[in-house]
């Protein structure tokens, strides 16, 4: 049986011809921050369009004041290439994934191990009070900035922006939950563990009132980029760092309790990410040759009024320092710490330490 | 061994059950009383009462169960190619999938956006980790459709329409439909845009053909890579039809939202039907070679998703809350797919404008002419000879399709709601707005600009909602233009600087491959701006009139 042109298949597989554009195999619309083109730009750039570049029909929708779908005043800083942000993690869904589920088996797996060697039961006394009512406040603290951050990832000029903030944001929902979960579980284990004592300190107790102002400043403030600067350049190194690192992860040993640390770390490690990205960002908004000037204006007074706040916030939670009943490291010798981290954040962007 | 004694049972200890869990976490908000959050995206909706989450999933489960997913998705990746899918794949498939694939990842990311819009809108904590949830699958979704799209264009045979797709997508009128449907998510009244059009009308109802359908059609075309990734986004949605829904049923109580629920839910279905039923019809009857009489057609999915699983058992029973459904709309629309050829209207617009895309269209043959004839009686005889037409149009040196007047085919005006072009000529109209004369396919999709999206609606208030803006008619970015430098200007030119990435055709032969050559000498043009500089009245009048006559396709001999 002879085989016309019709019935004879044509192999769909690459270099089964050779013609113009055979050979084209790599996206070819933007300029990769490398040599090469990394998957995560791949995955990311330019997913969400710009009229400056291939948006040729302009933005379709409007809000009802003539705001477009996206826009760059809904932050003041300003940028001569908002695209040329990369997030330093690189992360798209499937790293992102990868690395969250691998904290959750791990969290899953301190926690079911302390338990199961009865570790709770031989926590301190006070530190389980501790446990209870400041680490059970701070879990709404990560929450705010959760929120804040996932209201934030909406109103970036790119993709890359967005993303990062957006995978921020997961990384702080999933913290506060593990830590509502923690909580929840070793208090099975705790008789008389009073649940609702965390919160009821974050909305009532002096000693988190400034933490809980500072997280309120960051939900409510209107600009996208001020919200994410305040997250990751003020609040965690004067605040978060300092009750996570500065006080639970140093602490809690000398109380019996290995447990704790270990669901904390992976916040730390979230973080250093997390900072990596903003100070990428800041960074190029700082060194913008356009607006640079302008930029570290706006920066240097969100520097001045999330740490004021933030300076108030820590020096308020001093008092915790003192409960627990083995004292292994002071207030003075965390904030020393915190000073330190800021002092190098704020020069490597070039900005006035708060 | 004793039959009780298990290592299960040996290691298990007390937890927290999931409902606990997700109580614990949804108690993580509070009302804050020093700075009030800004409402910045606001609604005209009132939302008094807190709304459910019917899934009570928190994030420890969800995390290890969507990277659970992933392994299976890009392990099925992985064996894909080592089962040689290339060598067997149907090229008419894949190259539909440039269009599919550069237009659906911003709609995916749009919905992450529209995720801060309703977040802080629901009072309560609960439905918050409901749309955290979203907003992370979304994420997935938008970037493992990158990496799709990204391994089709490493391993398919021509790669030309893959390596420009977010350049194309910026620039295609095609992809600007798409941009419709993604940027109706995130802009406008919160509500409206992230709650009813995307989860309790595009998710809920739409996803089923563009996600359930497709995939199936995909399969048989030998591509099981598409299957693999949109089954797996697919079984995310059953949580945002959740949230959707348990968002709606928190303001549904609320007489006074009733009115905008009327509208919304109005404006979602019939832009939905016009877009997604247009692209996702296109590819599914198009994009097959698989003729088998037993499959089911895109009009009897639509009756199967649409019809049965949606208008039926999710719409109608909203009536019992005092909602008036538009029955008319949902029966307009399915007779504008089995009556008046709706697909069939897009495909050949698309065939006829294949010269202004990115991808490739072959003609469709006699086998595909015996399954059209046996599904949807009659079509032979409206579109047979369009397609023999393109197959003898599609050699190079040939006189292009879009502008062959041998071919009968007339060029159609756009529709400045949908932003499909007025493919039922019949139900042609047009409008002024604002003192400006537009022109639209349907009169749901005048209405959908005059009346919807407005300020006000039926003397109420809507300050919150959207307005129409951009250059919305494509052809009037190009107007005066050369075919040719448009071409160029588009980006759709191939490595070599004169071939086009679009082809009529499935030949991969240099010699059979139209260049920038073959398409010189057109001149592109605005059906608007010739419509608009039309005398009101007679003269108007009589272009309506001729307009809604529509067209003979000339036998091709």
């Amino acid at each position: 049986m002879s085989v016309t042109p019709q019935q004879a298949h044509q192999s769909g597989a690459a270099g089964a011809a050779i013609f113009a554009g055979s050979d084209s195999r790599k996206y070819n619309y933007f300029e990769p921050k490398g040599r090469k083109a990394s998957h995560y730009e791949d995955m990311t750039v330019d997913v969400q369009p710009d009229p400056e570049r291939y948006l040729l029909q302009d933005w379709i929708i409007s809000f009802p004041d003539g705001t477009p779908t996206y826009s760059k005043t809904w932050t003041k800083a300003l940028s001569s290439n908002w695209h040329q942000f990369r997030a330093v993690d690189q992360e798209w869904e499937r790293t992102h994934y990868q690395r969250q589920s691998t904290i959750c088996g791990m969290v899953q797996g301190v926690i079911e191990n302390a338990r199961k060697s009865g570790a709770p039961k031989r926590f301190d006394k006070a530190w389980v009070k501790v446990l209870q009512d400041h680490l059970g406040a701070y879990k709404h603290a990560e929450f705010g900035l959760g929120t804040s951050l996932m209201q934030a990832q909406r109103y970036g000029y790119t993709q890359m922006v967005n993303n990062a903030i957006l995978t921020n944001s997961s990384y702080k929902l999933r913290f506060s939950q593990d830590l509502t979960l923690y909580l929840a579980e070793i208090g099975l284990d705790l008789e008389g563990f009073d649940h609702n004592a965390g919160k009821k300190h974050w909305l009532e107790d002096p000693i988190w009132q400034g933490t809980r102002k500072s997280i309120e400043a960051i939900m409510g403030a209107t600009d996208f980029l001020e919200q994410y600067f305040a997250t990751n350049l003020v609040f965690e190194p004067l605040v978060g760092e300092l009750f996570r690192s500065g006080f639970i992860m140093q602490m809690a040993a000398s109380q019996g309790d290995f447990a704790t640390p270990s669901v904390v770390a992976a916040a730390e490690a979230d973080y250093e990410r997390n900072l990596a990205n903003t100070v990428e960002l800041i960074h190029m908004l700082t060194h913008d040759k356009d607006h640079g000037v302008h930029n570290k204006g706006l920066f240097n007074g969100w520097m001045a009024h999330h740490g004021a706040l933030a300076h108030e916030a820590a020096a308020n939670l001093q008092p915790i320092w003192s409960q627990p009943r083995v004292k292994v490291s002071s207030f003075t010798e965390a904030q020393a710490l915190a000073k330190n981290r800021i002092e190098a954040i704020c020069a490597q962007i070039g900005l006035k330490t708060p | 061994m004793s039959e009780t004694l298990t290592l299960n049972k040996i290691v298990s200890q007390k937890g927290i059950s999931t409902a606990e869990a997700a109580n614990r976490v949804s108690d993580l908000g509070w009302t804050p009383s020093y700075v009030q959050e800004a409402m910045t995206f606001p609604t005209d909706y009132k939302i008094s009462k807190v709304p459910r989450d019917p899934m009570k999933q928190v994030l420890r489960s969800y995390f290890p169960m969507q990277e659970e997913k992933d392994n299976r998705v890009y392990g099925a990746l992985d064996a894909a190619l080592r089962g040689d899918m290339f060598r067997n794949v149907e090229p008419r498939w894949v190259e539909w999938m440039k269009l599919f694939l550069a237009i659906i990842p911003f709609p995916e990311i749009s919905a992450a956006r529209s995720m801060a819009m309703v977040g802080r809108l629901a009072p309560g904590e609960e439905l918050r980790t409901g749309f955290t949830m979203q907003m992370v699958d979304e994420f997935r979704h938008s970037t493992i459709q990158m990496n799709l799209k990204k391994w089709y264009m490493e391993n398919y045979i021509d790669p030309a329409g893959f390596d420009i797709t977010e350049a194309a997508f910026g620039k295609c009128y095609a992809t600007t439909i798409g941009r419709q449907f993604a940027e109706g998510f995130l802009t406008g009244d919160a509500i409206t845009a992230a709650n009813i059009y995307l989860t309790v009308v595009a998710e809920t109802a739409f996803t089923n053909t563009l996600f359930v359908a497709m995939p199936s059609e995909a399969a048989r075309n030998g591509d099981y890579a598409l299957p693999t990734v949109f089954l797996s986004v697919q079984s995310d949605e059953s949580r945002h039809i959740g949230n959707g829904h348990s968002m709606l049923m928190a303001m549904i109580h609320d007489p006074s939202n009733h009115q905008l629920l009327e509208r919304d839910l109005k404006y979602a279905f019939w832009q939905n039907h016009a877009i997604v039923d247009a692209a996702i019809g296109t590819f599914i009857e198009y994009g097959t070679t698989n003729r088998d009489k037993n499959k089911e057609s895109y009009a009897e999915l639509w009756h199967r998703w649409i019809y049965e699983d949606y208008y039926r058992t999710y719409m109608l029973p909203l009536e019992k809350y005092g909602i008036k459904i538009h029955h008319d709309d949902v029966a307009a629309a399915w007779d504008r797919i089995v009556k008046k050829n709706y697909v069939h209207k897009t495909a050949q617009f698309f065939t006829v404008g294949w010269s202004f895309n990115f991808w490739r269209i072959e003609a469709q043959t006699e086998k595909d002419f015996e399954w059209f004839e046996h599904k949807y009686p009659g079509w032979y005889a409206e579109f047979g000879d369009f397609w023999k037409w393109h197959a003898k149009l599609s050699v190079p040196g040939e006189k292009n399709i879009a502008f062959n007047g041998d071919v009968g085919y007339v060029y159609p005006h756009r529709c400045w709601s949908c932003m499909v072009p007025c493919l039922i000529r019949e139900d042609f109209c047009c409008d002024e707005v604002d003192g400006k004369m537009y022109t639209y396919c349907s009169e749901g999709c005048r209405w959908t600009h005059k009346v919807a999206f407005a300020a006000e609606y039926e003397g109420r208030a809507t300050p919150a909602m959207g307005r129409f803006s951009g250059r919305r008619e494509w052809e009037e970015c190009y107007h005066g233009w050369d075919h040719a430098d448009a071409m160029v200007d588009l980006g759709f030119v191939r490595s070599d600087g004169k071939t086009l990435v679009p082809q009529p055709h499935l030949r991969f032969e240099q010699k059979d491959m139209w260049t920038l050559d073959h398409i010189r000498g057109n001149t592109l043009g605005s059906p608007l701006r010739s419509f608009r500089a039309l005398k009101a009245g007679t003269e108007r009048d009589a272009a309506i009139a001729e307009y809604r006559k529509g067209f003979k396709i000339n036998p091709c001999n």
